[in-house]
Parts: C-alpha cells; structure tokens; sequence
C-alpha cells in the first residue's frame, strides 16, 4: 500500500519565520515537513508522508479569516491528501482558533479526515464538536507528548477505522457518548475518585455536567382579571394542514397564528405537527395541548383579562435547546411589545 | 460490627440424589427446591435448569439472582424480616456459596425484565455469565394478581437460596474476609486524621413492582436511616424489582455491594467507612425533597468529610440522585456519585434528565442505549419472545434465527449503577 498523504498546517511562530511581528504572514505552501512536521513524520514512520506544509501568520488568519481560508483550502486541495493535520496549537489563542476554523473548513469544504491538536482551555477548542481535537499541555514542551497523542489517532482517521472513546483514543469528548471497558470496576473508580477530590487532588469526571440553563420565575402577576395571558406551546398544535410545515421532529422554526374569535379548537380546524407522541387525542381535540376552551372560560368568568390574540407554537420532539432558545428569544419580543402579563407554556 | 464472611468457592452445579456441597461442588436434589417452591400455593409448577459458565446457554426474562449464603454464627439469620425473623444481622459468621447463584425467571411484567447470557457477546456485559446458576422457571396458577406473582416468585427465589446456602453452614470455608466498622467516637479517636466518609445507596421505590424491601419493610415507606455496611451482606437489602433490567440492583449485587466493598478496602488507610445511609426514589416531589433533605441532613450530622452515591433505575431517580448530590454538597461534603446513561443509540442525546454543576465528580456505568446483537444460543431457558416487547427491546427484536438485536438494557446487570462493572462511556 502507498503512504498515506498528510498535509500539515503551522504558524509562523513554529515555522521558524518570526513572532508577533511577523504574525501577519499570508498563507504560504512548502513541499514536505517544516518545524514539528519532523516530529509526526518520526512517529508515522513509514505509514505516513507529510507531503506539504501550510505556514499562516495567526494574525492574519484571525483578522482576514475568510480569505486565508480559502487560500488554505485550496493549497490543500492541489495535494489530495488523505489526512490534514494542524497544530499542535498548546495554549496559544489565535494559533487554536487558526487550527480549529481551517480543520472544520477543509473536513467540511473538501471531506478529508481532519486532526488538530490543543490545551483543553485554549479557545479555538470550541471546535472539538466539529472535529477531532488532541487535549495538548499548555505549552511547545508538551510536543512529544502531543505528537505521541496526535500520530496513531492521525493514522486510524486517515484509514477510515473505527474511532473508540474519548478516553481510549486521546481526544476532547465531542459530546457523543461511547462506551467501553475501563480497566476497572466503576465502584473502584468512585472511591478512587473520592480520594483525590478530598485530598484537593486533580480528578475527571466521567460524566461533564451538561449546562442547563436554569430561569428563575418571574414574580408573580398581581392582578389576573385585568392580566393579558398568551399561550405557548411545545405540543405542535397548528392549523389544520399545517400551514408552515414545521416539522415533526427537531423543527427549524415556529408558528405564529390568530385565534380571535376562536373559542374552541376542533378536530376539523387545528391538528398536531408533533411526531413524539401518539397524535391521536391531540387531533381529537387539540384544547387538550393548547387550552383555548379553557382561557375562554376563564376570560368570560373574569378570572383573566384577556386571552392574546396570538399564540406560539413549534415542535418539542427532538427539537436542538438552541433552536429553541432563538424561537423564544424572537418572539418574547413581540409578546412584551404586544403588552402580554403573562404566558402559559405547555408540552405534550 | 464485626463480621467474617468465609467464601466456600464453588466451582461446579450438578443435580443430584442429594443435596450437598462437596469439594466444590454445589449438588442439588431437584425434589428438595421443588418441594420447597411448591409450598407456596400460588405456584402451580417449577422446573430447574442449571446454567454454566462458557454454555450456550440463554436466560430470559430474568427477574431476580440471589446468591446463596448462610449464618454460621452470630444474631439472626439470612433476609431477616422476610425469610429469617427480624434481627439485627451483619455481625458474626455468614458463609456464601461463592460463584453460584439461583435465578428466577417467569412472565411477570414483561417488558422489564432481563437478559443473561452465558457465552458470547452479551456474557461479557453480564457479572452472572460467570456463576454457576440454577434457574427456577416458575408457573403460577391462572389468573394470578401480577403483583402477587411477583411476590410469589421473589419468596421462591429467597428460599431457595437460603436452603443452598444452608449446605455449606458446616463447611469450612477456602477464605475469610473480616469487615469492621467502629461506633462513631471510636472511628474519631481511631483514625483522628483520615476523611470521613459515608456510602449513600439509594434504592428503587417508585412503586408498582419497582421495590426493594430493607429488613422486610418497603423502602418507599421509610424514612432516609443508616445502617452498618455489613447488614447487607446478611440479605437486609433484597430485590422485588421489576425494572430495566441493566441497570436494577438485584439481590446478588446488594449482597456483594462493591462500593462497600472498595470502601472497606480503603477504610483505616486512606478513609474512615462511617456507615451506610439509606435512602429511595419515590414518584412524589414531597417524598423527593424529604428523602434527599433527610440524606443531607444526615451527612451533616455524622460530620462526613465525602459521601459515594449509587443511582438504581433512570429517568425518573435522575432528579433524586441530582437533588441528593447537590443538597450533600451544600452541607459541604464532597460527593462522587455513579449513574448511567441514556445518550441514545447514536450516543449524541443528553445522557441524564438532571443536572447540576455541583455533581463535578460522576461515574458512569455506560450508554444503556447503545445497540448490541446477541448471537442465537443452542438453549433458552425461559420464554425467548419476550425479546420483542422487554425494555430496550422492539418489535422484531427476535430475528428468525434466534439471534437479538436490542439495545444494551436488555442484559441483567449491564449498566449497574453501584459501580460493579467495568464498563463506562466518554
């Protein structure tokens, strides 16, 4: 079998062409390895050749970025590498930005396997949920421990083999949960874990919390009989025929529709767009997810102001929390600015 | 409280004219369990299979697995307040049948019960492919009321068990193990500067065949308590849980508890073990806030330096475990607590319903969703169709050559939450 073809990205700084004062430097191509290029090609052995090397000053890259990338992309293009490999980066801020934003472009714009490689807390290491990211130390005396890390997961993507844990291959977790066989027994590991956390010592998780963006509760409306309240909803309640097509599943938008002079929704005027649940009591009767009947109800007996002429609604299921976070964002808007007190959100 | 547990190591499960256990081997006298299972009216029929290590063997669905153990000296006898009377155990002499077991199986809930194999891809994720199992395939009389299916069964296997265990009461046994903890003074004034820590075992209570019973009382109607980490390899903790089957605790692994077994390899080294505190996972939020409140009040009172949390169940008793761990953490006392994750087949979704950035030090028994095929076995005891419908299973989970095709919580044990396998995620 040939070799497998690398292309590696630096900077000026390891390229040995000069420091902040040169970090203006436009994308430049060199047949072979440069700088670290010497390292990888040690490791790879005869499994792998850095065919070419792309230098590119941090500044300018951060500053012109989308030109130096297109520039990047096509010096890579010209080689048809198997692999492209940038960094390591360790704790320098532009140079992981540089390596984070030219990975994700050439693995997104050219389809090539794509590595870098950087501190955990280094900026550019926001991409590890786009591509692969080798955790480094946070500075160049981590090199051989960075290219020890970097080389054998470099060979498994250019040869399309399977890709084990974050843990068993060296890379940030990316956020997709793998399992496998840890040397040992998860109780081992509690108690092992306790130590250290009560001796102030250095521990990792095995689960990083997620953020959950927790709001706390607005005061409550001291005045319902005269309060605006407006419904919105998660459950995919929609007019029959669902006019805006969203979608049943992880929906990209919302919809906004009038219910003036609605007093009750029926099975032949409103429906469920949702696919997480069985449709069927929602189609019978849609009040069971959005409560017009009810809010009429209590509108007439007094008890509320007035129902908002409007309500808003999308897809829960399968639906990304920052989608939904900008749907709400949007329109939170228009209900302040519409004078609405109050809102009832349901779900399915 | 003091106890030794001698390990009669067993090798090998005959049946036999006699029931004994002799050089290893556990033999038993079918007529012996049958008898004993048939004394329970709601029983119609039993039928004994054995199970080995390395055989082609399937069981399912799988509802409990005890481990067969006796006392040999010392207050009260095994599962007290549900086979023995009730009395303090934990202190004394217990011997156990050491890579034996019984397991029951039988149609009960249907689609929460489990999965053990005893070769090939699905034994590596299950503890019990490596014990030498005798399985109890109960028939109840017709029409029997689920829940009193459930007890009937879950009291044949506790006899069972205790009748086997009590073949090796005369037997010396090939190794002893001595665990000790001291009154709380006595732990200050013996280990004055290690960390005092406490093992937070929560246990599955919402109810509706999700129980599990502490001395012969539901554990949904209790109150959070302690208890010394030897009780409950006397049987004060048992099973009547019929959840999914991955990550439920059955009575073999309350037995053989691994957090207290690691806590106790550590104690009087680098930690004082303190004690158990045992608390549930009840459905009501009142219940919920009362249990982790009463947990938290109680790591404060015994002046605990850290606390290990175990999870039994998902979803549901994700909230418990959060509110558990946050509420010890605010009383500062450092938590490591261990869960599981539902991060669904493609491992990309959200593993846990809760979160909290005080949980900072988690262990994680794997990806219950993740996709295994189990490869067909020349024998299956129990009902293989019940594939299609378990928990972690569908409609065509069952291929036609007897292969499965499921998700990983179809398999007795796999993702335990008490930490007593190897496997994780990242």
């Amino acid at each position: 079998m040939s070799k497998i073809k690398v292309v590696h990205y630096i900077n000026q700084f390891f390229a040995n062409i000069g420091g902040e004062e040169m970090a203006d430097y436009k994308p430049e191509k060199r047949a072979g390895i440069v700088g670290p290029g010497l390292a990888f090609k040690n490791a790879f052995g005869e499994e792998a050749e850095i065919v070419a090397t792309i230098i590119c000053g941090d500044s300018y890259i951060g500053e012109h970025t989308k030109e130096a990338v297109a520039a990047v992309l096509e010096m890579v293009k010209e080689e048809k590498p198997d692999l492209f490999l940038a960094g390591p980066a360790f704790n320098a801020g532009r140079y992981g930005f540089a390596c984070g934003e030219i990975t994700k472009a050439v693995k997104k714009e050219l389809g090539i396997p794509v590595l870098t490689g950087m501190y955990k807390e280094n900026p550019g290491a926001d991409a590890a949920k786009e591509v692969y990211i080798v955790p480094t130390k946070n500075s160049s005396a981590g090199m051989r421990d960075a290219v020890a890390k970097m080389a054998p997961l470099a060979l498994k993507l250019a040869k399309g083999e399977q890709i084990l844990s974050s843990a068993e291959d060296n890379y940030m977790p990316n956020g997709i949960r793998v399992n496998f066989f840890e040397k040992e027994r998860g109780s081992k590991r509690a108690v092992d874990m306790m130590i250290k956390k009560l001796a102030g010592k250095e521990f990792t998780t095995e689960f990083p919390m997620p953020s959950f963006d927790r709001v706390a509760p607005n005061p409550a409306v001291k005045d319902m009989a005269h309060a605006k309240v407006a419904l919105v909803t998660s459950g995919g309640i929609v007019p029959k025929g669902n006019p805006d097509h969203i979608e049943s599943s992880s929906a990209s938008h919302y919809g906004k529709y009038d219910i003036e002079g609605v007093m009750d929704l029926t099975a032949d005027t409103y429906e469920t767009a949702h696919g997480g649940y069985d449709p069927t009591y929602a189609n019978e009767d849609a009040d069971r997810v959005l409560p017009v009947d009810v809010m009429r109800d209590l509108e007439k007996e007094g008890v509320i102001g007035k129902l908002h002429r409007y309500f808003y609604t999308t897809v829960g299921n399968g639906t990304a929390v920052a989608s939904a976070k900008k749907f709400a964002e949007e329109f939170s808007k228009e209900l302040k600015a519409d004078g609405v007190d109050a809102v009832i959100l349901t779900s399915t | 409280m003091k106890l030794e547990l001698g390990y009669v190591n067993i090798h090998d499960i005959q049946f036999a004219s006699e029931s004994k256990v002799e050089k290893g081997v556990l033999y038993v006298n079918k007529e012996d369990i049958k008898n004993l299972v048939l004394e329970d009216e709601n029983i119609k029929a039993v039928e004994l299979e054995i199970a080995k290590p390395g055989e082609s063997v399937r069981i399912m669905p799988v509802k409990d697995v005890i481990e067969p153990r006796c006392k040999v000296e010392g207050p009260g006898g095994m599962f007290p307040g549900v086979i023995a009377k009730v009395d303090t155990v934990g202190s004394g002499k217990t011997n156990v049948l050491k890579g034996s077991a019984v397991v029951t199986t039988g149609k009960i809930v249907a689609f929460q019960e489990g999965i053990i194999d005893m070769c090939g891809e699905g034994a590596k994720y299950t503890p019990f492919s490596a014990l030498n199992n005798l399985v109890l395939v109960c028939e109840p009389i017709d029409n029997l009321e689920r829940h009193e299916h459930e007890k009937s069964v879950r009291m044949a296997g506790l006899k069972t068990a205790t009748f086997l265990g009590n073949l090796a009461k005369n037997i010396t046994p090939d190794e002893v193990k001595v665990f000790e903890t001291p009154g709380l003074k006595e732990g200050i004034e013996k280990y004055p500067n290690l960390p005092r820590v406490a093992y937070v075992q929560m246990l599955q209570s919402q109810g509706l065949m999700h129980d599990t019973y502490v001395y012969g009382v539901d554990a949904k109607r209790t109150l959070t308590t302690i208890m010394n980490p030897t009780e409950g390899m006397d049987g004060a903790i048992l099973s009547g849980n019929c959840v999914s089957a991955c990550d439920k605790n059955t009575t073999y692994h309350h037995l053989n508890n691994p957090v207290v077994a690691d806590l106790f390899e550590q104690h009087g080294k680098t930690l004082n073990f303190v004690c158990m505190i045992l608390t549930n996972e009840n459905v009501y939020l009142a219940d919920k806030q009362r249990s982790s409140d009463w947990t938290a009040k109680l790591c404060r009172l015994l002046d605990l330096d850290g606390a290990v949390v175990s999870q039994e169940g998902f979803g549901n008793p994700d909230t418990d475990l959060i509110m558990n761990c946050k509420k010890i953490e605010l009383q500062g006392v450092k938590t490591v607590i261990i869960t599981d994750e539902y991060a669904g087949q493609d491992g990309k979704s959200q593993s846990l319903a809760d979160a909290d950035p005080l949980a900072d030090a988690v262990v994680t028994g794997g990806n219950a969703n993740m996709v295994i095929h189990l490869p067909a076995m020349d024998k299956v005891i129990g009902y293989p169709e019940t594939a299609n419908i378990i928990a972690g299973g569908h409609e065509g989970s069952l291929n036609k050559d007897g292969s499965i095709d499921a998700e990983l919580q179809v398999i007795t044990g796999a993702t335990n939450e008490l930490g007593f396998n190897k496997l994780s995620a990242r």
